[in-house]
Formats: C-alpha cells, structure tokens, sequence
C-alpha cells in the first residue's frame, strides 16, 4: 500500500494545516457516528428525550462544516498544494459535505423518532431499522477508520459492504408494504418508518464516497460512478 | 471530576486517530541505473535528445538524459537549484560551447539534424533556436534596433519596408507594440523590467526561430509583468517550441504541456502537466512539487 505522508513540508506549519483538516475531519466524523447512534436508538427505545438531543446537536455538525471548509480554502490560498496535499484537500472538502448530509439524516431520523414515540403503536418496522441501522453505522465506522489509515483496502472492502445495505434496504421496503397490506391502520406509522429506513440508504450512500474519496487521495484514482 | 474526565479525554480521542508521526523513509537520490518514469518519447518530435552527458570539468552535471521536444509544446523543466536544469536548456542551442571546460556528449537532433555535427553553422542555429534569459538584456540600443538587429545580420529583411514590417510583427507578437510604438525610437534599457523582457522575446521572435529557449524569464519580474510574460507563451505556442526552465511549479503548472522533473543530474519524471501536480509517478517529483524539499 501506498504510504501517505503529509509531513516533512519545508514549511513545517503547512504539515500542522494538513494535520489540523485531518483531525477536525476525524472529530467531524466522530460526531455523526455518535448522531447516526443516538438517532437510531431513539427509534428503536422510543426516546423522544434523546432524539431532541440530536436534532439540537445537528447545528454542531453543521458548524464543523463550516469551519473545515474555511480551513481549505485558507490552505489552498495560503500554500497552493499539489499532488498528493492537493488530493487531501479537495477529499476533505467533499468528505465534509458527505459528513454534513449524514448528519442531515441522523436529524431527520430523529425527528421520525420524536412522531413515532408521540403516535405509539406496536414495534413493527423497529426490527428493520435496527438491522439496516446496525449495517450502516457499521459501514460508516469502517470509512471513517480507514480514513484515518489511509487504507486503500479497507474502503474497497467497505464499498462491498455497501452492497449489502442496498439488499437490506429492498428488503426493509418490502416488509412495511407488506405491514401496510396487511393492516391498512398502520399506513401511517409505516411511512414515518419508511422515511427513517429511507434515511439510513443515503448515509450508507454518503459512506459509500468517503470510501471513494480515500482511493482518490492515496491512488489518484477517481473510481466514482463506475458499474 | 466527571468535567476533568471528559475534557481530558476528547483530545485523547482525538490523538487517537490522528496519523501516527512517519518519519521520511524516502532517500533523497535517484537510484542508479533509474530510468526515467513517463512520457519522454513523443511521435511528434521537433528535437530529439538522446543519451545526453554534460560535463564541467570533471564535474558531470547532466546523466544519460533521453527526452523529446514535440512541435509547438511548451515544456517545463523543473527542479531544485543545481539539479541541472538550465544545463540542460542550453544544450539545445549550444550556449554551453562558449563555457570553459564544457563537454556535451550524446545526440541532440532538431528535425533529424544534429545539433553537434562539425559542420553545423552555430550562429543559424541559434536563430533557430531562440533564448531568452533570466534577466532582460536589452542591447543598449533603440527598441527599435534591438528587435531589428537579428533580422539585419541574418539577411531577413531587404528593405526597409520589409524590415519596419518585421519589427512591427515581432513586437505585437510580444505583446508589447502599442505600448512602445510611440516611442520606437528610444533606448530599450528605458523600458521597465516587464517590457524588456517582452522586448528580449521580440528580438528573439523577430529572427523568426522554430524554437523558444527560456531561462527563468519571469524571475525577475513583478506578478503583473509574470502574468503578461505566461499570456503571452500560451500565445507564441501557437506557432513556436518552447522549452522553459522556471523555479515556480505553479508556473509550469500553468504554462506547460508537459513537465519535465530534474533532480541532481539526472531527469527523473516528465509527464503531462496535469498529471505531475495532481498524480506525478515518482516519489521525488513529488516530494519536491508537495514542497518538501528543493
């Protein structure tokens, strides 16, 4: 594997820029894990108390946003990379998007959680969103961590695992259609838990490129929208 | 406590996924018997070199450099200071001749010519072959004279007329015309430091080379000056070869077809442009565009 090094610059504090978007990176992507956790276990405990929380903290995230962008744009004013410190900047900026839209989700599972405790009910539909929560909160550790080595073959292996969200996910839908069938007094509460399960697609869909955006730093291969 | 607790160990995390300190386990030197990484070789060639050892002295201080110049590129050569680099340039106009204890071997063809047969007029060929160096050197004449002076001693113009006509053209393709056409007359050491340089670039034009030779032209220049002097190679590309040697990567980011990436002698890396500043292939090109030493 490739060995990255953003280190040993002539200028010693262009390696601290370079260490510093890595790291707000890592802490960015540590906050919506936690939000992406917290989100689904609402659902699943019917905590509206939690799920509040995370609606609240979702402004952190959208800070963080912010601030490591603005750090990228400093740093490719103030230091023009190139090559592979290029490579690294422009991931950060995107990676930072694709953190900040999970974050986005894990609110808007949240907000299903606050409805789907107020509204009560049976726990149908929780056994999905636990299954499919627990492969993409899986996925998204296992992209953030191989960020955080830069290993190449830790994101292939990860974007595989995509795959499978993707099965579970058709699957997930076709169970709440069959619940609604079966029961058309459950419409409703199915769609909100459609939504969540919905919302857990597109995380595992944002993990999906971090993965990508890996490969690009340490390859230089851009493998996105390849069948 | 429960406080301390956590503020001590949010950094604590954060030190976790941090990159562990690498130190560099890249040698600083090309290997020996290294061959050169990517594309030397074009099917389009204006010059070809081959095998090209430059030796001051004792001293060798270019190793079996093999590259192709293609019609109408503009090529960069880049590399730390004393990596060779301007040897190399003056090679292909045979600049080197004139210093002491200088011993070129190897092939160096322009249009299947050699460059080093005894019987090869040096005088035509730098006509042909055109250089431009680091810090304008306006001859101290009229601007005027400096442009014409090539087309004079060369036989290029038989009238007047001809020769208005000549002088004309090579300043407008410098970019430099309607600022000095008011004044033709005065000396060219007058102009600022920006323009001489677009005036060395007319007196080089005017003999109408096939091939640019530049030495770092813009470093002596202010970032405006820089900025007509690039406009103005992306402009001349268009009907002449250029070879320039720069210390600003930017720079050949933005001028170059092609890079091509010198280090201690020896040429390590020529790619195209795009591909040496965002995925060059070798360690040490890399190293030095990143910035880490040079």
């Amino acid at each position: 594997m490739a060995k990255m090094s953003f280190e040993n610059h002539i200028m010693t504090q262009f390696d601290d820029e370079l260490e510093e978007i890595r790291t707000r990176l890592m802490e960015m992507g540590g906050k919506v894990e936690q939000q992406l956790q917290n989100a689904i276990r609402a659902i699943s405990e019917a905590d509206s108390k939690l799920a509040e929380e995370v609606i609240a903290e979702e402004q952190r995230v959208d800070d963080m946003e912010v601030d490591i962008d603005e750090a990228c744009i400093l740093i490719i004013a103030r230091r023009q990379p190139a090559a592979s410190d290029l490579r690294l900047v422009m991931m950060v900026t995107k990676a930072v998007n694709d953190l900040e839209r999970i974050g986005d989700e894990a609110k808007k599972i949240a907000n299903h959680a606050v409805i789907l405790a107020e509204q009560g009910g049976t726990s149908e539909g929780y056994t999905e969103v636990r299954h499919l929560g627990q492969s993409v909160s899986s996925i998204l550790a296992n992209a953030l961590d191989a960020f955080a080595r830069f290993d190449v073959e830790a994101a292939m292996r990860t974007l595989e695992e995509d795959k499978q969200v993707d099965l579970d996910y058709k699957t997930a839908l076709r169970e709440l259609v069959t619940y609604m069938m079966e029961d058309p007094r459950s419409i409703t509460r199915a769609i909100n838990i459609l939504w969540v399960v919905r919302s857990l697609e597109r995380i595992g869909d944002h993990a999906k490129n971090l993965c990508e955006q890996i490969v690009f730093v340490v390859k230089g291969k851009d493998i996105r929208h390849q069948k | 406590m429960t406080k301390a607790a956590t503020v001590a160990k949010k950094p604590k995390k954060a030190a976790g996924v941090k990159a562990k300190k690498v130190a560099v386990d890249q040698p600083l030197q090309v290997d020996e018997g290294e061959a050169t990484v990517g594309q030397s070789f074009t099917d389009k060639a204006k010059m070809t070199m081959r095998n090209i050892n430059v030796f001051y002295g004792d001293k060798q201080a270019i190793h079996d450099v093999s590259i192709d110049i293609a019609q109408n590129e503009v090529i960069a050569m880049i590399g730390p200071s004393g990596c060779g680099k301007s040897t190399f340039l003056r090679t292909l106009n045979r600049m080197n001749d004139t210093v002491e204890g200088c011993r070129v071997e190897g092939e160096i063809c322009m249009d299947g010519e050699n460059l080093y047969s005894p019987s090869l007029d040096v005088v035509e060929l730098r006509a042909r072959v055109g250089m431009v160096f680091q810090k304008p050197n306006p001859f101290p004449k009229s601007i005027y004279e400096n442009v014409a002076y090539g087309p004079k001693i060369h036989g290029l113009a038989d009238t007047r007329v001809d020769l208005d006509e000549i002088v004309e053209n090579s300043l407008k393709k410098a970019s430099l015309w309607e600022e000095v056409k008011e004044r033709l007359h005065q000396p060219g050491t007058g102009l600022s430091g920006g323009q001489q340089q677009r005036l060395c670039i007319a007196r080089a034009i005017a003999v109408s080379p096939e091939v640019i030779l530049m030495d770092e032209p813009c470093s002596a220049l202010d970032p405006i000056a820089t900025a007509k002097i690039e406009e103005l190679i992306e402009e001349l590309s268009q009907n002449f070869t250029i070879a320039i040697v720069t210390h600003s990567m930017q720079q050949a980011a933005r001028v170059s077809n092609r890079t091509a990436y010198f280090h201690l002698g020896k040429l390590v890396e020529v790619n195209p442009t795009e591909k040496v500043f965002t995925m060059p292939e070798h360690k040490l090109t890399e190293a030095y565009i990143t910035g880490r030493f040079g």
